[in-house]
């Protein structure tokens, strides 16, 4: 039986970017795909934009972040049955032609968690060195929890098998979700493994980790993953 | 060492140990975990270097060392404080709307259901 699979697009004023996104996950044959956006309590016309695009979508009354957005649309996708949940951003960033990659690893191996990684591929998308160190230091961290190679933690682009949207709509951080997901679902015993995507610089909107903010993000997310590894070590 | 700076240092690991407990079982968001971390790991440093307050007190042309403590502690917990209250009217602002949103879903609901019958 074909799988059914749950686009999820997170988006916090994404107007700009949405309608051409939506436009290119239609274009995706192959598979039996529903989309579904999240409208984070949007303040510009991404409501508008969303009902033009006529896409199911969940429309949260209080802005919960991106974290709380993804876990809306896991919960949504366990109530309707989906048998796999893909997190496309709503910024362009995630090009809905990089989906197959995701879907063939995952019904080839079976993989609980498959993510679209920017550093396993050549033409690899290029950040600021800052944010490279960064990264290297969530690959070193989150190598020491959860015990595997992964390198880019920070990629929102990922599959979600049924197991894993269990696990995800029962409980999925708010803030910053990435990194410490992975300390999550590698202690409920799923697999995790990278693909190797091209990705696309935003098309709209702005990064929600912004230079001030950076310190911030590796402190939080360096106590999550720690205490998320001592938080499900003891079940 | 001193038998107040061991004191100090056993109560602050307590302490630690407390914010930690209440992290795990999700009872503290790692948001507000972080000032409390930050508040004991200063604790643990002043109870380790006992001519701190002296020379922050120097630093800062204090007279009295203990009156740097008790102007430094304040100031911290008004902000903390003002912080908190922040925090508490954005969750009531929150609050109000979600209870907004379901009652004009009930509303919705309630029409649908009796336009159906």
């Amino acid at each position: 039986m074909e799988k059914r699979i749950l686009i999820i697009i997170p988006c916090y004023n994404e107007e700009a970017s949405l309608p051409s996104l939506v436009r290119e996950l239609r274009a995706v044959t192959g598979y039996h795909i529903s989309i579904l956006a999240v409208n984070d309590c949007s303040v510009d016309n991404t409501a508008e934009v969303i009902a033009q695009c006529s896409v199911n979508a969940l429309h949260l009354p209080v802005n919960l972040g991106i974290g709380g957005a993804m876990q809306s649309g896991f919960l949504y996708a366990r109530e309707n049955g989906f048998d796999i949940a893909i997190q496309v951003d709503g910024d362009g960033q995630h090009p809905p032609s990089e989906l197959h990659k995701l879907i063939e690893h995952h019904l080839a191996n079976g993989t609980n968690v498959v993510i679209g990684s920017r550093f396993l591929s050549a033409s690899a998308f290029r950040s600021t060195p800052m944010r490279r160190i960064g990264i290297r230091y969530l690959h070193f961290l989150s190598r020491l929890l959860t015990g595997k190679k992964i390198y880019d933690g920070t990629s929102g682009f990922r599959l979600f098998d049924r197991k894993a949207i269990e696990v995800a709509a029962e409980l999925y951080p708010d803030e910053y979700p990435e990194p410490e997901s992975l300390v999550m679902f590698s202690k409920a015993g799923l697999s995790i493994e990278e693909v190797a995507v091209d990705m696309r610089p935003r098309q709209g909107g702005i990064s929600s980790i912004r230079n001030f903010a950076s310190f911030y993000y590796i402190v939080k997310v360096s106590i999550a993953m720690c205490y998320s590894f001592i938080r499900h070590s003891k079940k | 060492m001193a038998r107040i700076q061991i004191l100090a240092i056993i109560v602050s690991l307590l302490f630690l140990a407390y914010i930690s407990y209440l992290i795990i079982k999700g009872k503290l968001r790692e948001e507000y975990a972080i000032t409390w971390i930050i508040c004991t790991v200063v604790l643990i440093v002043f109870s380790f270097w006992r001519n701190g307050l002296e020379v922050m007190s120097h630093l800062f042309g204090v007279y009295e060392a203990p009156n740097l403590v008790f102007t430094a502690a304040i100031f911290v917990i008004l902000i903390y404080l003002l912080h908190l209250s922040v925090v508490n009217s954005k969750l009531h602002t929150n609050n109000k709307k979600l209870a907004q949103e379901i009652a004009l879903l009930k509303e919705k609901i309630d029409t649908l259901t009796k336009d159906k019958k």
